[in-house]
């Protein structure tokens, strides 16, 4: 039904999208007039109210029927959001593992506890090198060898730059899993009951519900995109770490500030990880400089078994955490 | 037919017509260890992949090295059998049939193991529907149905003979259907110079099909992983290291069932020692061979020591050190020093050799697969410890064990059907060359 609703919807907010641009959206977000604006065209207000951040970090109550984005058909999702081409920056200076954007992206996109689009690793490059947090979503390569390994093109690559799987086409024989240098995909080994939580119909876009025996990933939420809006984890990120754009448009914000994206990447030495590989990513990183945190602060408010997944580092070993 | 053919076949008649007790406690065994495996797959459809120790980051555990391991015999019983055909060895008789339906038979029942990680059986068709040209499952897909299909052929040409044999045989005490099967089977094939050279011809043509495209198929599988950038597969020596250590596995898988055939069926008269030599030393200068793919493979990984390359020879020699040993020390050396040295070249000795070499290949494989999905580039960091290190569970376990057990079970079906030993021999042969023109 939503997606009936979306066919007619589309145009018009695709239009408005197009005309005032992903920063234009980010700032209507900001503002939390999007969520308004959108929930009179999507209509019906179901009474059950829910909190919402948005992206300048204000709490705001909205209906939880203004939560539901429209999703595109299958089809639809196939083709790209015409004339963009997105790119993430992530600053590195300023992660302390809050994983707020690991836990937005969960809820948002249905995931149980197990299965994580974004992915937050404690690295050190070497021995007298800093150790440092580093978030990880899916780099949507240029080259993607998880789009040239899959035998029945489940999962593709569109002309606005975004990877994305079809769990309806994935038969499941994890060669795309195989196929990613950067072990960025998840498989749903059984049916978890998070997946029953989304009442929508499935699309590629918003990644869910999710289907027992079919691979998924990090998506860069081009329905929140559709709409104008940032991903969650760069809106949910307390530090604003994130940033989100489009590379023709030059420019990417993390929902309170913008820069310039070229510029950003040359004064602050952006680089994509693991370059060496030639998958050529479209995630771009700035260096952990100037740090805002130390980083043992990163220990602190975890969940034991959060915590342990880093007890093993190098790093966590030489300091007994 | 001929006298001596006559005489063979009447040797062989009491393993076709009768099953003994100790047949039906055997294939009654078998069919329980394949029930367990039937078990463990139902648990696995209806409980989903998660009652198999593979997770995110083993995606494919002991399953894919059985696909390896199985399809890697296959292709050895094809080349073995193609190449002993062709050259037309003087000793081939008594061996080459096994080696031809130990190449059927495992050819049937590897990709039975790809089918045990695909997520979504439901969908498998989509490989046809949908198939993309350049993923290499899809070569996969178009070289394995096709080596079956050329294997199904070559296996059938090589017992048509037999198959008239049994036809024309009246004394055979055997039930109507199957005296009619073999009639049918038979093709009306009767001997004549005609169709004696016609099937020569035909046989000639498809052992050498056999041979290329089991080269070929192999070498696909090998680049399933080499094509992909993850340390220790990304590797330019894989299609041929496939293919030497899947010749290697089958030889060893021969010797074992000539043992196991030559005890069972009393065949001392005509599987010699003279036979485990001969396919002793096939296996000698394989494991030469396997050995030295295997050095210099990892001799370059270890002395360039790129950062990954660094951490996966630091895991094969710590967490996998004794797998490592056997398979890729022990596994090479045993069968030179066993069948090297004249004293120790006892049918016993050669095939308690095999058995290990049969072990040390499937270690092999595991270690292909596993610990390169254990050390990926971005370190695994995760406190749920099924998660990092892979351990399989008794589902798959049984599911190996099934494979095993049905690869017997045909085994021992397919000898009760036809002579496991050819019997048809003394028939004119057109020489190799006639398959050039
Ligand atoms: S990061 Fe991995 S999953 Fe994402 S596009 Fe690149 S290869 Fe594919
Ligand atoms: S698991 Fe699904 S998406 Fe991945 S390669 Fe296989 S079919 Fe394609
Ligand atoms: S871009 Fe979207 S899917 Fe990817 S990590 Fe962020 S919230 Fe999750």
């Amino acid at each position: 039904m939503i997606v009936e609703e979306e066919q007619t919807n589309k145009k018009n907010s695709r239009r408005q999208f197009l005309k005032k641009g992903l920063l234009a959206g980010a700032a209507v977000a900001a503002s939390g007039g999007m969520l308004k604006a959108y929930s009179e065209k999507t209509g019906g207000e179901s009474g059950e109210k829910v909190k919402v951040m948005t992206t300048n970090g204000e709490v705001m109550e909205v209906d939880k029927a203004m939560l539901k984005l429209p999703r595109v058909s299958i089809e639809e999702a196939h083709l790209g959001i015409p004339g963009k081409k997105f790119v993430m920056v992530i600053d590195l200076g300023k992660c302390k593992n809050a994983r707020k954007c690991v836990e937005g992206c969960q809820k948002a996109h249905h995931l149980p506890k197990s299965q994580e689009f974004m992915k937050v690793y404690l690295l050190q490059d070497s021995e007298k090198t800093s150790p440092y947090w580093f978030p990880k979503p899916c780099f949507h390569c240029d080259n993607p060898l998880c789009v040239s390994v899959c035998p029945v093109g489940a999962t593709f690559k569109r002309t606005d730059g975004i990877v994305l799987i079809d769990n309806n086409r994935c038969i499941g024989c994890k060669f795309c899993m195989t196929g990613c240098p950067y072990s960025t995909r998840v498989f749903a080994w059984k049916h978890y009951p998070e997946f029953d939580e989304d009442k929508q119909p499935y699309s590629p876009e918003a990644s869910s519900p999710g289907k027992e025996g079919t691979v998924s990933k990090c998506d860069f939420c081009p329905d929140l995109i559709r709409v104008g809006k940032v991903p969650y984890c760069v809106s949910s990120c307390p530090m604003g770490v994130i940033y989100f754009g489009d590379v023709d448009e030059d420019t990417v914000t993390n929902g309170t500030e913008t820069f310039q994206f070229s510029e950003l990447i040359r004064d602050r030495a952006g680089y994509r990880y693991l370059e060496v590989l030639g998958t050529r990513p479209c995630v771009y990183y700035l260096p952990p400089v100037d740090r805002q945190f130390p980083v043992d602060r990163g220990f602190n408010d975890l969940d034991e078994s959060v915590k342990n997944r880093y007890l093993n580092t190098p790093y966590a070993q030489k300091h007994k955490l | 037919m001929e006298n001596n053919e006559k005489q063979l076949l009447k040797e062989f008649a009491p393993q076709i017509e009768r099953t003994g007790v100790q047949g039906y406690i055997w294939i009654l065994f078998l069919l329980s260890v394949i029930g367990l495996g039937v078990f463990a797959f139902i648990q696995q459809v209806t409980k989903g992949h998660v009652v198999t120790g593979m997770r995110d980051n083993v995606v494919w555990g002991i399953y894919i090295v059985n696909f390896i391991f199985f399809m890697g015999v296959s292709y050895a019983g094809a080349l073995i059998s193609g190449t002993l055909h062709l050259f037309r060895t003087a000793w081939r008789k008594p061996v080459i049939r096994m080696a031809e339906f130990i190449t059927i038979i495992s050819l049937l029942i590897g990709p039975c193991y790809i089918l045990l990680c695909i997520g979504r059986l439901d969908k498998l068709h989509y490989l046809i529907l949908h198939g993309r040209i350049q993923s290499p499952i899809t070569w996969d897909v178009i070289a394995i149905s096709t080596d079956i299909f050329g294997c199904l052929i070559f296996l059938y040409l090589a017992v048509l003979r037999d198959l008239a044999n049994m036809r024309d045989f009246e004394e055979l005490q055997l039930p109507k259907w199957r005296k009619k099967l073999y009639r049918v089977l038979a093709l009306g094939y009767t001997g004549t110079e005609d169709q004696k050279k016609r099937l020569d011809r035909a046989t000639n043509i498809m052992a050498t099909m056999v041979i290329a495209i089991a080269i070929i198929v192999y070498s696909v599988l090998a680049w399933i992983f080499s094509v992909t950038l993850q340390p220790g597969w990304h590797s330019t020596i894989f299609g041929p290291y496939f293919v030497i250590a899947a010749v290697y596995s089958g030889s060893a898988v021969l010797i074992v069932a000539m043992w196991f055939f030559r005890k069972v069926y009393h065949l001392e008269q005509y599987i010699t020692k003279k036979h485990f030599i001969s396919v002793g030393v096939i296996m000698l200068v394989l494991a030469a061979f396997f050995g030295y793919f295997t050095f210099s493979d990892y001799l370059t990984k270890w002395y360039g020591s790129e950062k990954n390359d660094e951490l996966l020879i630091q895991l094969l020699f710590k967490e996998f050190y004794w797998p490592f040993i056997i398979s890729n020390y022990v596994g090479v050396l045993l069968p030179l020093l066993v069948v090297g040295i004249a004293k120790l070249r006892t049918i016993t000795n050669i095939t308690l050799t095999a058995v290990v070499v049969i072990i040390a290949l499937w270690l092999n494989r595991y270690l292909i697969v596993i610990p390169t999905l254990q050390s990926p580039y971005l370190p695994i960091q995760d406190s749920r410890p099924e998660w990092s290190i892979y351990s399989s569970t008794w589902v798959e376990w049984s599911l190996t064990a099934a494979g095993v057990a049905l690869f017997c079970l045909l085994f021992t079906i397919a000898s009760k059907f036809i002579p496991i030993v050819t019997v048809s021999g003394n028939v004119q042969e057109t020489k190799p060359e006639d398959v050039l023109i």
